[in-house]
């Protein structure tokens, strides 16, 4: 692999507002790359830099080892599938499909035989002479992938390709999308808000916040390994216990909390040393409920406040002596202890639980 | 352009409908079939005749000032559309600086007085030594008319996705053939009928007409309006049935072009 796509410390303000600042990404050839955060993070403003839409007040772009931060987006090998699509409505879908390659100057055959190919792979042969308002949300979606593709990019920028479809039709784009990303063993850049689309479909994610890139790796790595309380509540819901460093041993620390005593795993780069405020990160997933004092690294007493049925699972409210919520889910079948009012016991491993920085970010 | 919606109208609503067309049409109505009038009197019906279709063939001066309207309606609109387009798409770019003093200073003609901006127009021409005549009509109608092209053109772009123009250039597109292939054709139908209406204001203008004319320069709007203070003659009629008839074909002739336009564009 090697090294596609680097974005050098771009950073991009609109009058006083800062969209980006000092942001920096690696995206390697053959990449399923995901830019994930909430909205006016600064990701489509990241995107719209790499597209050439915008010229960034600092920084560079590189793009194969060539420096294309002043080139503008016709003359970049790079496409972007709209988030509206964008198709052009005077036009059917071959000519859609045909416009890219018109601009190249191709020889009209073989322009035909390039539109029939990339409508067969996005499985929209047969729609030739359709109007894009004759499209359903879906069909428009892929004949924008084949636009987009038909140009030849090196890196085809994704912005929410999946916002404007319902929930069925999502999940199956959102599989043609990586399956077509696959075969052609191309680098695709998606921009979105939803964690679990990004999780679900990109091999690195870069979540953002505020205009800067807070975290960059692959999705089990960011979802159990959140550099900050932020990132950790950001990426599914996180249980945060607010608790003080005593002591740490080979990567383990031991802390206290109103709760109780608590041991978790711990990051060197983290760099809190005992005394330290910090906060104890613990996915609802691997929480779990006892009726009776069970033996384990870490054990919490509590309250039921609330029972969710969520069809494929349950979620838990449990009210801890410390005064906060935790958020405890299983599957049906394992809630055998539970009840609202009852007292119960949840207890983790502390290979399950990171412990992060208390820093003043608002979770 | 988008279709009528297809509720059905109940009798009262025909009837508001019908007073409303009448309301437009029927002085109109009332010039055609008083050009087949055999009364020489113009408010007095005389049985049915084509006589003034002939007689106005002999009448030099009328057929002069209705080509010469016809000409100035041509070339004022065109040069209408061209400056008002150009105006249009200028104002509708978002963030550009000084977009709302050219907005003001693009549509202050609308509300001033026509006898004030042929004044100005006239001491201009004045003032420079230009020569009156078919030129200096077509000018100050394309004052005029451009005011009205620009406000359909930026009431199009309105609702003109920005993102299609950066779907082009994204693709492939440097701006003039993203302008050309993509912006062209969608605005298409709103410079037609941007022409159209300059081409209706000049055609029946008479106060900027007369004072940017000079002698040999005479549009039809000026000729009968002359005429009126010795009496209107049937030929009057008959001339404006005419105009009528080549206006309404011209607007045939402008939908089937923004049609090709709309959907010829590769």
């Amino acid at each position: 692999m090697s090294t596609l796509l680097r974005v050098e410390g771009v950073g991009k303000s609109y009058g006083a507002t800062r969209a980006l600042e000092n942001a920096s990404i690696e995206i390697e050839t053959g990449e399923f790359f995901a830019l994930l955060g909430p909205s006016g993070c600064g990701k489509t403003t990241l995107m719209r830099v790499i597209a050439g839409f915008e010229t960034p007040d600092s920084g560079a772009v590189f793009l194969d080892g060539v420096d294309v931060t002043h080139a503008p987006p016709h003359r970049r090998p790079v496409n972007l599938m709209f988030q509206s699509y964008a198709l052009f409505p005077h036009m059917d879908v071959a000519a859609n499909v045909a416009y890219p390659l018109r601009r190249q100057g191709l020889a009209s055959g073989l322009v035909a035989q390039r539109v029939r190919d990339m409508l067969r792979l996005v499985q929209m042969d047969g729609f030739e002479a359709r109007k894009p308002d004759r499209l359903s949300g879906g069909q428009k979606a892929r004949v924008a992938l084949a636009r987009a593709l038909a140009a030849g990019p090196r890196l085809l920028l994704l912005d929410e390709p999946l916002a404007a479809l319902d929930r069925k039709l999502r999940e199956d784009t959102q599989f043609e999308l990586m399956q077509v990303q696959r075969d052609l063993g191309l680098s695709f850049l998606v921009v979105t808000h939803d964690q679990s689309e990004a999780m679900a479909m990109a091999g690195r994610i870069a979540v953002m916040r505020e205009g800067r890139i807070a975290q960059v790796g692959a999705p089990r790595d960011v979802y159990e390994r959140p550099s900050s309380a932020w990132v950790a509540d950001f990426i599914g819901a996180a249980n945060l216990i607010p608790a003080r460093l005593r002591a740490l041993e080979a990567g383990r620390a031991h802390l206290e909390s109103l709760a109780g005593a608590l041991t978790a795993r711990i990051d060197a780069q983290t760099g809190l040393a005992p005394g330290a405020s910090a906060l104890v990160c613990v996915r609802a997933q691997v929480l779990r409920l006892h009726a009776t004092r069970p033996v384990a690294d870490n054990v919490i007493e509590g309250d039921i406040v609330d029972e969710i049925y969520l069809g494929g699972a349950v979620e838990w409210r449990v009210r801890i002596a410390d005064g906060g919520l935790l958020r405890v889910s299983a599957a049906p079948h394992e809630s055998g202890v539970a009840g609202r009012g009852r007292r119960v016991f949840v207890s983790f491993a502390a290979e399950a639980a990171s412990v992060l920085p208390a820093a003043a970010s608002p979770a | 352009m988008s279709a009528p919606s297809a509720a059905r109208l109940g009798p009262a609503g025909m009837c508001v409908l019908a007073l409303g067309f009448a309301f437009i049409y029927a002085p109109i109505l009332l010039i055609v079939v008083y050009s087949f009038n055999a009364s020489k009197l113009v408010t007095v019906w005389g049985g049915f005749s084509l006589r003034w279709y002939p007689a106005l063939l002999e009448n030099r001066q009328l057929l002069d000032s209705a080509f010469m309207s016809l000409k100035v309606a041509l070339a004022s609109g065109a040069l209408a559309t061209l400056l008002g387009g150009l105006a249009g798409l200028a104002l509708a770019r978002r963030g550009s600086r000084g977009r709302s003093a050219l907005a003001a200073l693009v549509y202050a003609p609308l509300v001033m007085p026509e006898a004030m901006i042929g004044l100005a127009l006239l001491l201009l021409f004045v003032a420079l030594g230009v020569e009156r005549g078919f030129l200096t009509i077509v000018i100050a109608h394309a004052t005029l008319g451009m005011c009205f092209v620009a406000l359909v053109v930026a009431a199009r772009m309105k609702t003109f996705d920005a993102s299609l123009r950066e779907a082009a250039m994204d693709l492939g597109a440097g701006p003039f053939t993203a302008f050309r292939t993509i912006t062209l054709p969608l605005i298409a139908p709103a410079l037609v009928a941007g022409f159209l209406l300059a081409f209706t204001i000049s055609l029946d203008d008479v106060v900027l007409a007369t004072f940017a004319s000079g002698p040999g320069a005479t549009t039809l709007p000026m000729r009968i309006y002359s005429q009126m203070r010795l009496g209107v003659t049937p030929e009057i009629n008959a001339v404006s049935t005419l105009i009528l008839c080549s206006a309404a074909a011209l607007a045939g002739a402008a939908l089937i072009l923004a049609r090709i336009l709309r959907h010829g564009a590769r």
